[in-house]
């Protein structure tokens, strides 16, 4: 049988722009430009690797954003994924993880799956319990933040790079996984790549789709509400002094006038 | 008083830094009831007691060290039930991460990540997080059910507060997605010797600059000098120099010291996310236009192999 793997993908503003948040206090999308976060590549790349090593498998990826987050489908896709999922509803405006939770555990039980992919964190939210939060709802294992990792006898096996110890972690099919950026650098979308997704096949679905009421969603549905953002002031620049034979000692100088040393 | 829930980070009974962090968070919003999970309660709850735990919830069985997250979150749930708490705290590490996000959607509350500060509020608990690579700060709270709040190392100052911390069982009883996730096998990460990463006063963190892993010797002796936990950037993990487990910035640790020196960094965004709240940043590059002399407090432009011996050799000498 084919093993059916979803793989979670996020549109998110480029990291390197100038991000900021919109009056309603949530993040701006119009300011900066938007991409398929760097970290799903990773995401992308193993679940297109253990397709590759099966006999016979299925990639589906699947997003929640605005209209323009299939341009992360399409890049998806063009580094080698069968088809997509898009989620799209102007009630989802504002969605906390929760929420987000909620949609995507309803688009992947609509596609159908055997092994859930996603990244470490998004490199918006930054929160990375997404994941976790799936296995919660799908009601089955979860085995995150992966850096190596493998698909065999309807088991995955792999290993966690955990803050006091490193653990081999193994679960049974159906499961949710993340992986790190330390899995395996992702492949490049070939021309050939490119032109193929074009051509294959983005599902479009709203809430009512997968049955989900706007009160559960979106900023008046959210769990948590953000009162304030204010922009860090920017660091004042110090004082910057070219070595020439004294750098170490005038560095020493600057530490113990700080009284570090 | 309401009572306010601490989930405990401990090894083998040794409470971690932030967690007694924590306590002192919790003091502000109400009585602080510790959970302790695993062996070595005992050594942990006179800990707690002595940072203003009333009482330590304890539960050990197997499942807690051989299966990941899952048995957890049903303790921390049955924890959650038996105390009715006004929020609940968990230390912003990775499994902890997971195990609170999983009860905040269980017990149908709303879940905050990553705070570096939680105060009192009019309508409960106010978080603030530092987002966008630290460039916005914000403050939030949560709208629906029992605040649910994971918080960073560093976010508060460990205070001495005694308070009875008296010892109570705690009734888990797994459910069937406890024992899905297996740990196969497990390998604790060696000490070094030198302070946590996360934890530490002062970081001295290596990057591409340093050109192989026999010179982040420099590195460590610049820390031993000055009593630092010792960091690196992804491009200097990457070329397998330094462990993942040194990394700092957007995948690898956050880190708030009150001195942070980047020698042979450029200070790319994500790494910048990492490091950017600390208090003092030193800069030792060669190149004069390295984004990383725009955060920095005091920056010297120069080669590294001649700046850290020079500067090593000086702190050894001031420090007598
Ligand atoms: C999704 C994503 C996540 C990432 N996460 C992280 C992260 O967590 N942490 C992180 O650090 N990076 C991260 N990065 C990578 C980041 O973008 C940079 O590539 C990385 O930080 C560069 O490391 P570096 O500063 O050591 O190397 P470089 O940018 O190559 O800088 C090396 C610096 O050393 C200086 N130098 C060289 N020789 C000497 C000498 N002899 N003396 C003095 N100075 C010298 C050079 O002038 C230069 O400025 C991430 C990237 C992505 C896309
Ligand atoms: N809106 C979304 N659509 C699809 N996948 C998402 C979305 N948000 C988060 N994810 C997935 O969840 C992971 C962790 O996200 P987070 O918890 O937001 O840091 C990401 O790397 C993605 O794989």
């Amino acid at each position: 049988m084919s093993l059916r793997i979803v793989v979670c993908v996020k549109y998110v503003p480029d990291a390197t722009g100038d991000r900021r948040f919109a009056d309603d206090l949530t993040t701006d999308r119009d300011s900066v430009d938007g991409l398929l976060s760097e970290l799903d590549e990773y995401a992308v790349e193993q679940a297109l690797r253990i397709s590759e090593d099966a006999e016979e498998a299925e990639v589906t990826v699947v997003t929640v954003g605005p209209e323009d987050a299939t341009d992360a489908l399409r890049k998806a896709l063009s580094m080698g994924a069968d088809k997509a999922v898009h989620v799209e509803d102007d009630d989802l405006h504002g969605t906390d993880v929760v929420g987000t939770s909620l949609v995507l555990a309803k688009a992947i039980e609509h596609a159908g799956y055997d092994l859930v992919v996603c990244g470490m964190a998004s490199t918006d939210g930054g929160m990375g319990v997404l994941p976790a939060l799936l296995a919660e709802r799908l009601g089955v294992p979860q085995v995150t933040l992966l850096s190596e990792l493998s698909v065999a006898d309807g088991k995955v096996t792999g290993r966690r790079d955990g803050d006091a110890a490193t653990e081999r972690l193994q679960a049974e099919l159906p499961a949710v996984i993340s992986v790190t950026d330390q899995s395996g650098e992702a492949r490049y979308p070939s021309f050939k790549g490119i032109m193929a997704a074009k051509k294959k096949p983005v599902e479009t679905l709203d809430l009512e789709d997968l049955g989900i009421e706007a009160e559960e969603v979106g900023l008046a549905g959210a769990w948590t509400a953000v009162e304030s953002a204010a922009e860090r002031p920017a660091r004042t620049k110090g004082e910057i002094v070219t070595d020439e034979g004294d750098g170490g000692k005038r560095l020493a100088a600057f530490l113990a006038e700080r009284k570090f040393i | 008083m309401a009572e306010v829930l601490v989930y405990t980070d401990h090894l083998d009974g040794a409470v971690r830094k932030p967690t007694l962090e924590l306590l002192t968070l919790a003091r502000r919003l109400g009585d602080p009831v510790a959970v302790v999970l695993g062996a070595g309660a005992e050594t942990a709850a006179p800990v707690l007691a002595e940072h203003g735990a009333v009482r330590v919830l304890t539960a050990d069985a197997p499942e807690f060290a051989d299966y990941l997250v899952v048995p957890k979150v049903d303790a921390l749930e049955a924890a959650y039930r038996a105390v009715s708490p006004a929020a609940v705290l968990v230390p912003s590490s990775g499994e902890a991460k997971e195990i609170a996000a999983r009860l905040a959607v269980r017990i149908g509350s709303g879940l905050i990540t990553d705070a570096v500060d939680v105060t009192a509020g009019e309508s409960g608990p106010v978080a603030t997080q530092s987002v966008f690579a630290a460039a916005f700060t914000t403050t939030s709270r949560v709208a629906k059910g029992t605040p649910v709040i994971t918080v960073k190392p560093n976010s508060a100052a460990v205070e001495p507060a005694p308070a009875a911390g008296t010892v109570e069982p705690l009734d888990v009883t797994f459910g069937p997605l406890a024992t899905g996730t297996r740990v196969v096998s497990r390998s604790p990460r060696e000490s070094t010797g030198r302070p946590e990463l996360t934890e530490a006063a002062i970081v001295v963190s290596g990057g591409r600059g340093l050109n192989g892993a026999e010179n982040f010797a420099l590195i460590e002796a610049l820390a031993d000098t000055l009593g630092a936990a010792v960091g690196a950037s992804r491009a200097a993990v990457d070329a397998d120099w330094y462990p993942h487990s040194h990394q700092v910035g957007q995948t690898g640790k956050t880190v708030s010291p009150q001195l942070y020196i980047a020698v042979g960094i450029s200070g790319a965004i994500q790494h910048r996310a990492g490091m950017q709240t600390s208090k003092t940043i030193v800069a030792v590059n060669k190149d004069a236009e390295a984004p990383i002399f725009e955060l920095a407090d005091y920056g010297v432009v120069g080669d590294l192999f001649d700046v850290v011996p020079a500067l090593t050799d000086e702190v050894k000498a001031r420090k007598g």
